[in-house]
């Protein structure tokens, strides 16, 4: 790593969009934004927000790599011109690499999709890999919140202060959302059906987990493990504790960053 | 023939109806039976007099099991004469079939779908497909109706009725029509690559947004809903003839597609196929009766 | 008669397929299950009845997750439902 360098990493998700600022190994900035109907507008929207918190201009940034499922699409478009992609998965890798060097398993969950990936010396060992299904991944616990007629962001609190444990019997965001209104209508409380939801959630991300194999240390970064009602069950359901980093949903977007430092890795 | 009032204000809410069949008498039956199907969307109560259907009713199934299953058979004996108690033996059956409290047994919907398809379209049956509100069948049978391999997928609402809802209302096209709807296209758009309700519907709003017509975005949703049936099919083995029954056999964007891919044309039904779950337990019921009684 | 226990979703097909024809309702493969997914019931697609294996409804829908821990990513996989089955009456699609 050459000294004085300066990378960016961006990771265009399914919702979000998340772009970090890396000096020697000292995050700059951090910009965040919602996807729109525009992904290349997205894209550079954020890219200026934290080239602008960074107080630098895009000339500034020796390099740039590009993760997350619009990752290709900005390769070498202009404004932001990301010179090369890494997939999610080695992103998530590097970047929970960084913040904890001792992580062995990370956990990856964010809007569309839930990665499990086995971390060896900083490398990729093993992953896997739940997609496609909304059910998954942080859709689900919107979708949800709807449903219940909730803020997205009282989910979480709302299931901590759940006394009852209560199955879902729906495995499909759809048939979930009219399991809620039909558990709502027996008058159970929204704290119960809220747990409810998270414990469905964390049972399927953990089970794939346990695909790769769970050993410490384990940490969980996306945007749900902003969501302070999904590390319990999690924890619960692997039998381990879970380290949550600073930002953890900004943590792929590191790792493009920290990458775009190390080419010859 | 009484119909009921048809219901269609909202988009996704399909109309309830029952029919007597006119010529028939259970006077002069000697077995009057019933099959009672309770789906978890839609409910149907089938008597039969000496195994022929004679009365049926059809209604969305309500927040409590029992009380639809009262409501569904007490409606399709409406003005008939008949009652629970004049009925020789019930069979339940459905999602919710162990809910039908005058129900003396109660069987798989997969095997009273089989047998109420071969009465609907005669012995030579070999694959019933079956598309209702949550879920999505798959069945070979033999000649009597017998089920000899069956999938059946009730965990994913793609491929379901309830999919069709949510599209439905999407694209503010009345269920009933959003078959023909599909089908009113020059050609045919690629499928929605998305297989999963909540993917394809973000998926379908950017196609409008893009400019798509609402008949080429209910196109590429059906196209997808087919290649994911036709998956589940294949798996069980796709033999002639071929049947399709549930309430989405209605929904002849769904029915043409399935006919093209698999180059079978399914048979005509000769009543309405949403009755093969009641009319199979109708016909157990008779069987079962008949051999209580020593009936051979 | 071969039933399909499972589903397919977004994210691919999942089936466990008991040949009910081959399956003598020993439950050999009900005690090998770590998770508990399976069990045995009466057989209702036949008029003589008897027993034959299946899945459990509560793991039905869900049997991608409930079966996960048995198919590890990198490793021999080796399903304790299937090796029990003296008649290989199990098998699954994934």
């Amino acid at each position: 790593m050459t000294d004085e360098m300066i990378t960016a990493g961006i990771d265009v998700g399914a919702k979000f969009a998340k772009v970090v600022i890396l000096k020697d190994g000292q995050v700059l900035a951090r910009a965040k934004t919602l996807m729109g109907f525009d992904l290349l507008k997205s894209a550079s929207d954020v890219f200026e927000m934290a080239l602008k918190d960074a107080g630098l201009s895009r000339g500034d940034i020796q390099r740039v790599v590009a993760t997350g499922m619009g990752g290709n699409a900005i390769l070498q478009r202009p404004q932001i011109n990301a010179d090369e992609t890494v997939s999610g998965v080695v992103a998530g890798a590097a970047g929970a690499f960084q913040v904890v060097p001792t992580v062995r398993t990370v956990i990856d969950v964010g809007a569309e999709e839930g990665r499990g990936i086995k971390v060896e010396g900083g490398k990729v060992k093993d992953f896997v890999i739940n997609e496609r299904c909304a059910a998954g991944a942080g859709t689900f616990i919107e979708a949800m919140a709807r449903a219940l007629e909730v803020k997205v962001e009282d989910m979480g609190p709302l299931s901590l202060k759940s006394v009852n444990a209560i199955p879902m019997n729906a495995q499909c965001c759809v048939f979930a959302e009219s399991e809620v209104v039909s558990l709502i209508h027996s008058k159970v409380s929204k704290e119960d059906v809220s747990k409810a939801i998270h414990d469905a959630i964390a049972g399927r991300i953990s089970s794939m987990v346990l695909r790769i194999g769970v050993e410490k240390d384990v940490v969980l970064i996306g945007g749900c493990a902003l969501n302070p009602g999904f590390l319990p069950p999690l924890e619960k359901e692997l039998h381990t504790s879970i380290i949550v980093p600073e930002f953890p949903e900004f943590v792929s977007a590191l790792g493009a960053a920290v990458i775009a430092a190390n080419p010859q890795r | 023939m009484t119909q009921a009032e048809v219901k269609t204000q909202e988009y996704w809410r399909w109309p309830e109806y029952r029919f007597t069949i006119p010529d028939r008498d259970w006077h002069n039956a000697s077995v009057i039976t019933a099959g009672v199907d309770i789906g978890s969307v839609g409910s149907k109560a089938a008597v039969l007099a000496d195994g022929e259907l004679y009365t049926y009713a059809v209604m969305r199934t309500g927040g409590v099991s029992e009380d639809t299953a009262i409501k569904v058979t007490g409606w399709a004996m409406e003005g008939t004469g008949l009652e629970v108690g004049k009925l020789h033996y019930v069979v339940g059956t459905g999602y919710g079939r162990v809910n039908v409290p005058f129900a003396k047994k109660s069987i798989t919907e997969i095997a009273c779908h089989a047998r109420g398809a071969n009465y609907i379209y005669g012995s030579t049956v070999r694959t019933v497909l079956d598309i209702g509100g949550q879920d999505c069948k798959a069945i070979r049978c033999d000649e009597k109706g017998k089920v000899l391999s069956f999938l059946m997928n009730d965990k994913c609402a793609a491929g379901t009725g309830r999919g069709l809802e949510v599209f439905a209302d999407l694209i503010s096209v009345p269920i009933q029509e959003l078959g023909k709807v599909s089908l009113s296209v020059d050609q045919e758009p690629p499928p929605v690559s998305n297989t999963c309700v909540i993917f394809a519907k973000a998926e379908s709003l950017s196609l409008l947004r893009q400019g798509w017509s609402k008949e080429k975005v209910a196109a590429a949703y059906h196209a997808a809903m087919a290649d994911r049936i036709v998956d589940l099919l294949t798996r069980v083995g796709i033999e002639k003839d071929f049947v399709i029954t549930g309430g989405v056999a209605k929904n002849i964007g769904v029915v043409q597609r399935l006919e093209r891919i698999l180059k079978i044309k399914s048979l005509e039904p000769k009543m309405d196929p949403i009755l093969a779950g009641a009319l199979g337990a109708g016909l157990f019921a008779k069987a079962l009766y008949e051999k209580e009684q020593g009936i051979r | 008669m071969k039933a399909h226990y499972g589903y397919k979703d977004g994210s691919g097909d999942y089936f466990i397929i008991i040949d009910t024809d081959k399956c003598n309702g020993c439950g050999k493969c009900v005690q090998a299950c770590p998770f508990q997914v399976l069990d045995l019931i009466p057989n209702e697609f036949d008029i003589e009845g008897g027993t034959m294996a299946a899945v459990k409804e509560e793991h039905r829908k869900k049997i991608k997750y409930s079966c996960a821990p048995c198919k590890p990513v990198a490793g021999e996989r080796r399903l304790p439902c299937v090796s029990a089955c003296e008649p290989n009456a199990i098998t699954h699609s994934w």
